[in-house]
């Protein structure tokens, strides 16, 4: 009787052993299958963006219309949509030509002009040029929408070649209010400019405050309030080191909105602790036994450090500053606060040009409704994941390649 | 000085000797000691110069604006005319989405960790540690994207169907993506102190006779609870300062209400859309979004400062 009893107690405990491991084993799984999905879900909706569509006709480069002089002057606009209308003699009706000159993008003429005026032999002559379409006409080919008017099209599709390409537009271009013309040159640069700046200072800054902290403060209650200091300030929320940026940078010392120059100083406190604590880490790990050694044979304490130490914890160090980096590209709240949220078409050439980021450029264009726009906001957030992805590995392959166990 | 002589009488001797005739080494060491320390003093200023520049627009607004008003109101409509600052609206819609995080992040966090640091073989911890880091390196963009666009719809017509009146930037959306947002956070805290209890614990529960999860459940657990704790501490407050989610997933009208299928307003969604456009800083509408700031700033301290109290506490236990 006591045997069955403790029996059956056994298996009880043994069960809930098992179910205990089995909610863990699903936990995880439960997380890495959102991750998973997250990655998927963007994906399927960012690839389509990564192509276009784009027709080849035949177009008369009529001399009379083109002034050899001066040939970026012309109506390409007019010259395309006439070669375009000729095509397709059947639609005569200035509804039909509407709907036509609706399958056609902006980008169609001016392709045609810089074309021409790379090689102005062109005038005179009737050239096969491929013309980009609109995106209504792409989704429709991606099977996206069917938004519209499907007879005019399946006869365009019969009558002249369509056909697929990689759409380097999303790369190349800055951005735009027509969807198949925007792209993501602009907020690349920008990232690149504000995140230069951010770590230009904030680098030398943080290795500068973890090597004081780690090898030169004295121990007293000003560096203890140094450290809770550092430790806080990693828990600020993002905002509001957006808010000190506007109140600071902009209201008091008058700095331009929307600059790189102003993203980059913020961003740099921002990331200042992560690269504080990073490289303390990597200091600590440095045994002492190497600073006595320096010092034993009549290196200054500085000597030491900055001769011997240092370089020994940089690979922690430069992983720290990578993890940093990859922190700074993707933020994006305090950025807001800033300014770098406006509408810009130009590239940014400068530190003090108006520009916006990829993070805030995803955001932007999250808002908008064309269904163009939002599969290219999943493709720009491949572009940025591809980008703190590589950073991470590049982390990943320096701590594997310098990692030293003392 | 002092340390100096400390670490290395070599050193104090020689520095003794020359103090006299200063070379041009020590003038070099000297301007660099002191941009050492200048480095270290940049982080103590930028928590200055954030707390001054928050509280100084602060006191612009309430002298506009009645502190209790503030404080008390339960009306937040900050550009209606009359405009209202009653902030608790705000504080239940934070509260609220907060809650979910918690709810999913918080099981989902601790298992993860537990599983990974006492069941899972080397194999499966060396793929499931990169994978919650990944997770945490997603930029909070990217998430509220997913949130507004893939989440928001699943369930509302998942709702729908259950014939739920969901609206479509429901506090449910953004609270479950936030949650995701800080497992990772919360497991790899959680990982580092179960680490941390001494192996010694669990041996002595295993030599009672205890299954694993007895000895994690009354003996893991408990030991390592004070820093557990601190751990959700510090994820709640990063939920509560999180932006870009909330921005893109839940709503800009602050309701007061603890619907979870409801869209509801947040502080930080407020801070971003009250500066995002015209910037005339003697409008009570602008400076309110610093009085909302301050708020954040000192709530997220004080989580913080009590996180890390905890977690010292529990530290000199074992150490």
């Amino acid at each position: 009787m006591t045997d069955t009893a403790y029996r059956q107690r056994l298996a009880k405990r043994y069960a809930a052993e098992s179910r205990f491991k089995a909610y863990g084993a699903i936990a995880l799984l439960l997380t890495s299958a959102f991750l998973l999905y997250l990655l998927v879900d963007i994906a399927r909706k960012g690839w389509p963006a990564f192509f276009e569509h784009r027709a080849t006709i035949a177009v008369t480069l009529d001399a009379a219309q083109i002034d050899a002089a001066n040939p970026g002057a012309a109506d390409f606009s007019g010259i395309v949509k006439e070669s375009w209308r000729s095509k397709f003699p059947d639609f005569s009706s200035r509804g039909d030509k509407k709907k036509l000159n609706l399958l056609l993008s902006q980008a169609a003429s001016d392709d045609l002009r810089q074309q021409v005026i790379a090689n102005p032999a062109l005038i005179g002559k009737t050239v096969k040029t491929e013309v980009l379409l609109s995106d209504e006409a792409d989704l429709y080919l991606k099977g996206q929408s069917q938004e519209i008017d499907k007879a005019v099209l399946e006869k365009v599709l019969a009558t002249v070649p369509v056909e697929r390409h990689v759409s380097w537009r999303l790369l190349t271009n800055g951005d735009s209010r027509e969807p198949e013309l925007a792209g993501l040159r602009g907020a690349i640069m920008g990232s690149l400019l504000t995140v230069l700046v951010a770590l230009v200072l904030g680098l030398p800054i943080g290795i500068g405050a973890a090597v004081y902290l780690e090898q030169f403060a004295p121990k007293n209650r000003w560096t203890d309030l140094l450290e809770v200091n550092i430790n806080n300030l990693a828990a600020v929320p993002s905002i509001i080191f957006g808010l000190f940026g506007l109140a600071m940078f902009l209201n008091l010392f008058g700095m331009p909105r929307s600059a790189p120059v102003v993203g980059g100083l913020v961003l740099a406190l921002l990331v200042l602790p992560t690269i504080i604590i990073a490289s303390r880490a990597a200091l600590k790990a440095v045994p002492p036994s190497i600073k006595e050694a320096a010092l034993g044979v009549g290196a200054s304490d500085q000597q030491a450090v900055f001769h011997h130490v240092l370089p020994l914890a940089l690979p922690g160090v430069l992983t720290g500053a990578i993890l940093g980096l990859a922190r700074a590209f993707g933020e994006t709240a305090p950025l807001l606060m800033i300014g770098m949220v406006a509408f810009i078409a130009d590239v940014p050439k400068g530190f003090t040009d108006a520009a916006t980021v990829l993070p805030v450029q995803i955001y932007l264009w999250s808002d908008l409704p064309e269904l163009t726009f939002q599969s290219k906001t999943a493709a720009a957030i491949m572009v940025l994941i591809a980008i703190l992805f590589s950073l991470n590995a590049v982390a990943i392959y320096l701590r594997k390649k310098f990692e030293r166990r003392w | 000085m002092s340390d100096v002589g400390k670490v290395s009488p070599v050193e104090g001797v020689s520095s003794r000797l020359t103090r006299t005739r200063p070379t041009s080494r020590h003038w070099r060491e000297a301007v660099v000691k002191v941009l050492l320390l200048a480095s270290a003093a940049v982080a103590v200023l930028t928590t200055v110069g954030i707390f001054a520049s928050v509280i100084f627009e602060s006191l612009v607004f309430f002298r506009e604006v009645n502190p209790f008003s503030f404080l008390f109101g339960t009306h937040w409509a900050p550009t209606s005319e009359p405009p209202s600052f009653g902030f608790l609206p705000l504080l239940a819609g934070t509260l609220l989405i907060t809650l979910i995080a918690l709810i999913v992040a918080t099981p989902l966090g601790l298992l993860s960790a537990i599983y990974m640091s006492e069941y899972a073989s080397p194999r499966v911890r060396n793929v499931a540690k990169p994978l919650l880091e990944m997770l945490a390196g997603i930029p909070t963009v990217v998430l509220g994207f997913f949130a507004a666009l893939t989440v928001a719809p699943l369930i509302r017509n998942t709702g729908e169907s259950l014939g739920l009146d969901v609206a479509s930037e429901s506090a449910l959306a953004a609270g479950l993506v936030m949650g995701m947002m800080i497992v990772p956070l919360i497991s790899s805290l959680s990982d580092d102190i179960i680490n941390a209890v001494p192996q010694s614990l669990r041996d002595g529960s295993h030599a009672m006779g205890a299954t694993k999860s007895e000895t994690i459940k009354r003996v893991v657990l408990p030991a390592a609870l004070a820093g557990i704790v601190s751990a959700i501490m510090l994820a709640i407050s990063r939920a509560v300062g999180e932006t870009m989610i909330v921005v893109m997933a839940a709503g800009l009208s602050a309701n007061f209400s603890f619907n979870p299928l409801q869209a509801v307003s947040t502080i930080t969604v407020q801070i971003a859309t009250l500066l995002v456009g015209d910037q005339e800083f003697d409008s009570a509408k602008t400076l309110s979004a610093f009085a909302l700031g301050l708020v954040l700033f000192f709530f997220t301290l004080a989580l913080n400062y009590i996180a890390l109290r905890t977690v010292q506490k529990y530290r000199q236990q074992y150490d």
